[in-house]
């Protein structure tokens, strides 16, 4: 026992308090099912547990899910002419809703700007020409650069999103400057405004690729 | 008012800023050498260098040209055009010869950025440029041949 270090009036005075404590509170504090109902408690609470566990994975597996039909709808408009033409598998850029192969043998080139006098600049202008068969334009108008081609032609939902998640394949410093990439990128947006448009808005395709990313940048099964 | 060189020479002109860079040289300059073939950027009739590079002046706004320094056929330095000259004379590359000043400004580029180009650079290089008459197996003799004139041009002008 330890010793209480009370005045002898106060020691007096606190047994009695708790004695009487003892009387009112002990039904309480000793009843009949005393051992049953820890018991319980603890398998109540593995219960809790167990179930929230449960509901964790399934919230899990909903955000999972979510994530992929993100992507799966950004997907369509990568895949887009609108947007794939910029990302042949080859070096020359593709042209029209049929992603052909640029007429004129016009190539990628080092720096994704053409090459010698085939330069894509040296035909489409800062701005789209009016009249039929002109062709496009805007300030930058480039392909990415041969060292870092960021190829869409050609991929599986799976292997773009991987693509995506990577530095070495999308030349960004995190995943965050993908949005900003399709967000603000002059070209994208041209994308959106100019021939047969991409299957969402450019408003929906930017929410899917944020969402995508934002409830964990899943990958598609395939 | 619009400010720009060509060949060297300042302007400084009224236009609307719309106006093809084709208009401004051959119908307010009168600088005829650079031909309209189809306007629409696809047949490279057309080419000038605009700040060393080879535009299709058909569709390049007069605004885009502004402050820059355009270079036509008839003021291409003779670094270039002396090799190219005498290797389209050597070769006897024209036919009508209407599509040749653009063939030339094209290959001009080529041969300032790649001095000794392969058939694949030429290739790459000369696609864009079209010719009626079907000149291309002498253009891409001449390309070579005039690739080698610069090369001994360059080493000449050294010693
Ligand atoms: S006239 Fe300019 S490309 Fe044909
Ligand atoms: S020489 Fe006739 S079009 Fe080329």
């Amino acid at each position: 026992m330890k010793k209480i270090r009370y005045a002898p009036a106060s020691r007096v005075w606190i047994t009695g308090t708790i004695v009487a404590a003892g009387i009112v509170f002990s039904p309480f504090a000793f009843p009949e099912n005393a051992v049953q109902e820890p018991v319980n408690l603890a398998f109540t609470l593995a219960d809790t547990i167990d179930r929230t566990k449960a509901q964790n994975s399934n919230e899990e597996k909903k955000r999972a899910a979510e994530s992929k039909a993100a992507f799966a709808d950004a997907y369509k408009v990568f895949m887009h002419p609108r947007c794939m033409n910029c990302h042949p598998s080859g070096d020359a850029p593709l042209q029209g809703d049929k992603s052909t192969i640029h007429t004129m043998n016009v190539q990628r080139g080092p720096d994704g700007k053409g090459l010698f006098a085939m330069k894509c600049k040296n035909c489409h202008q800062d701005a789209n020409l009016e009249g039929e068969h002109l062709p496009p334009g805007i300030e930058t108008w480039h392909l990415p650069t041969a060292q870092r081609p960021m190829v869409f032609q050609g991929k599986t939902p799976r292997q773009l999103a991987m693509g995506f998640k990577d530095s070495a394949f999308t030349g960004f410093k995190d995943i965050h400057r993908l949005v900003e990439h399709v967000e603000t990128d002059h070209l994208v947006l041209h994308s959106f405004t100019y021939g047969t448009r991409p299957p969402l808005s450019h408003k929906d395709f930017v929410a899917r690729v944020k969402e995508w990313i934002d409830k964990g940048a899943e990958l598609p099964d395939k | 008012m619009i400010k720009l060189t060509v060949n060297g020479k300042s302007y400084e002109l009224d236009l609307p800023s719309d106006m093809p860079v084709l208009w401004v040289i051959r119908d307010r300059l009168g600088l005829t050498g650079t031909k309209y073939g189809c306007g629409v950027a696809q047949c490279g009739a057309c080419t000038v260098h605009m700040d060393g590079e080879a535009i299709r002046s058909c569709v390049t706004p007069v605004s885009r040209a502004a402050g820059k320094s355009i270079v036509t056929i008839e003021g291409l330095e003779p670094s270039l055009s002396k090799p190219l000259q005498e290797a389209w004379t050597e070769i006897d590359v024209p036919q009508c010869g209407y599509c040749q000043s653009g063939q030339i400004m094209a290959a001009a580029i080529l041969i300032r950025d790649q001095p000794q180009p392969t058939d694949n650079d030429i290739d790459n290089a000369m696609a864009g440029n079209i010719c009626r008459c079907c000149t291309y197996l002498r253009i891409r003799q001449a390309i070579h041949l005039a690739s080698r004139l610069k090369s001994s041009n360059a080493m000449l002008s050294a010693i």
